[in-house]
């Protein structure tokens, strides 16, 4: 439903998006990441036809974002960075004026308002000054107005960003729900986020894909993949360490030591898993296991190593 | 039609739902006043007309117009709404145009206002009302024109106060664009076609023009054709800033 195809933007000599190519089909919830700077936004802005590309072309359900920007626009519900909204109007005003821009009238627009204030539960602020209102209600404000017309798109920047753990847990909900129906496009600095909501996820750095995969993917390619902790009586430290260590599915292992206890993570051989190898093991020791898990990976530290190790190539390169 | 009327209702609520209109109007018709009667001593002319009341409005709209079109556009960059209200499916020809005639139409009523002394020449005196007609006529144009120079500057920039005082500048040639301040500078060196033509640009003569109470399509042709002038180039300056950031 949006193709991108070879999107380069420039501000004069800076290049933000470079020759970025994306495709999001229905029923994809993708989660955009990447430093600041990175041209999240930018991508997000062209899609919506707030920017224009320098070069490239993107097509929201057909529609050319250039060449037939309202009926792309029309098909696209946009939550801007920092979810703008008219500070002078309350939630109720600010909505009505939506529904209308968006060509609903009577009771169709009353039902519409409704329903998008019910999914983002703004009931009890509605006849309030938007600009007198908390972040995460302003945050709501401009979810309702972007879901408003039910859009087969969703583009957010940054949706849950300023609200409290419960309303990150309801907005993240609300995506979920409308997933299956629509393209989702939403950034984010939040990587929990990602796994949480996303079925897919891109990383971009300096204006470039640097990785693209499900979360489950990404974490794959994290050291941390597969790996085990395990937590034992700091006595047995040496022990332990070197018997885990000859263990065939390990590769190498972390040891950090805080009071009378050890933790030690061992890091998994590719495509081993010594989560089995080491239970097995602690039990013929008799160890006194305090604490044993097995990880999925982790993604900051994905998101680490492909976003610096990145950079640091570059500077080699330019050097 | 059925784009601009969302983006128009919208921004003329938008006057009311702050002070600024209140604040606004109360100002327009306190100077209007005070110009009007110790000024231009509007009593010790003895004349029952509306001279020495429309006279001075090229000099108050000076002031006055630039300080509604100065939010117009730079208050939208700041607040960041720009990017909400560029992204609605709505063509840009209709945002400016919603936005210019909802201003246009707020300094209408702030116009409108003033009809108590309207009514106050009428009962002193027996005034020639078709020539207080069209110089309200010929007034409200000559604000729509300031008004869309303002709004036009307005996009360039986020800052209101850059704004409010390059529109100032600007509407002051306009006005005066006639007299020879402006047209000495030309005299000496332009051809005498163009110094015709910087001086038909005046503001003030073609609102004289008005208010002595012939319309003559020639000025009303004036003021529409630069307030589509001004309304072009305000849709393209917005439009490049979409290329340029």
């Amino acid at each position: 439903m949006i193709e991108i195809e070879r999107l380069t933007k420039r501000f004069g000599p800076y290049t933000a998006v470079s020759n970025l190519s994306l495709t999001v089909n229905k029923g994809e919830v993708l989660g955009f990441l990447g430093p600041n700077g990175a041209g999240k936004s930018t991508t997000m802005k062209m899609v919506t036809g707030y920017l224009a590309a320098t070069a490239g072309r993107v097509r929201v359900c057909g529609h050319d974002v250039e060449t037939d920007e309202l009926a792309a626009q029309a098909a696209i519900g946009y939550l801007p960075e920092g979810a703008p909204a008219y500070g002078d109007m309350t939630p109720r005003q600010f909505l009505a004026f939506i529904a209308r821009v968006r060509g609903f009238a009577g009771a169709e627009a009353r039902t519409r308002i409704d329903a998008a204030i019910g999914k983002t539960e703004l009931e009890g602020v509605l006849d309030q000054p938007i600009e007198t209102l908390s972040k995460g209600f302003k945050r709501r404000v401009g979810l309702a107005q972007a879901i408003l017309h039910d859009p087969p798109v969703l583009i957010m920047d940054e949706p849950t960003d300023g609200l409290d753990p419960n309303q990150k847990f309801a907005v993240r909900g609300l995506i979920r729900g409308m997933a299956k129906e629509k393209a989702i496009i939403i950034s984010t600095h939040l990587l929990e986020e990602v796994d949480a909501i996303c079925t897919r996820a891109v990383i971009i750095d300096r204006g470039q894909i640097v990785a693209d995969g499900t979360p489950a993917e990404l974490l794959a390619r994290s050291r941390y993949h597969d790996a085990v902790t395990i937590a034992l009586p700091a006595t047995i430290r040496a022990d332990a360490v070197m018997k885990i260590k000859s263990l065939a599915s390990v590769a190498a292992t972390d040891v950090a030591i805080s009071g009378d206890a050890v933790t030690i993570t061992a890091f998994a051989r590719k495509g081993a898993l010594p989560i089995e190898d080491i239970s097995t093991l602690a039990v013929r020791e008799k160890w006194d296991v305090k604490e044993l898990h097995a990880e999925a990976g982790r993604l900051d530290e994905v998101f680490r190593a492909i976003t610096t190790h990145d950079a640091a190539r570059t500077k080699t390169a330019a050097a | 039609m059925k784009h601009v009327w969302p983006i128009f209702r919208r921004e003329f609520g938008a006057y009311f739902a702050t002070p600024l209109a209140y604040v606004f109007i109360v100002i327009f018709l306190f100077a209007m006043g005070a110009f009007t009667f110790y000024v231009g001593r509007f009593y010790d002319n003895n004349i029952a007309d509306l001279q020495a009341f429309f006279s001075f409005h090229p000099w108050l709209y000076l002031f006055l117009v630039p300080a509604i079109a100065m939010r117009l556009w730079a208050e939208e960059r700041r607040t960041g709404t720009m990017e909400l209200l560029l992204t609605l499916p709505i063509p840009l020809w209709a945002t400016v145009a919603g936005k210019y005639l909802a201003a246009w139409a707020f300094i209408a009523v702030a116009l409108a206002l003033t009809f108590p002394i309207w009514i106050t020449v009428n009962y002193l005196g027996d005034p020639d009302n078709g020539v207080i007609v069209a110089s309200y006529v010929g007034s409200l144009l000559m604000a729509g024109g300031y008004l869309a120079i303002g709004a036009c500057i307005s996009a360039t920039t986020n800052n209101q106060v850059i704004a409010f005082v390059v529109t100032v500048v600007v509407c002051f040639l306009f006005a005066i664009s006639g007299a020879p301040l402006v047209l000495d500078f030309f005299n000496a060196w332009a051809p005498l076609a163009l110094v015709n033509a910087i001086s038909s640009f005046s503001f003030l003569t073609h609102f004289q023009a008005i208010s002595q109470g012939v319309i003559d399509l020639r000025d009303v042709i004036f003021f529409f054709s630069l307030i589509a002038l001004f309304l072009t180039a305000n849709v393209i300056v917005v439009d490049l800033k979409k290329s340029g950031g």
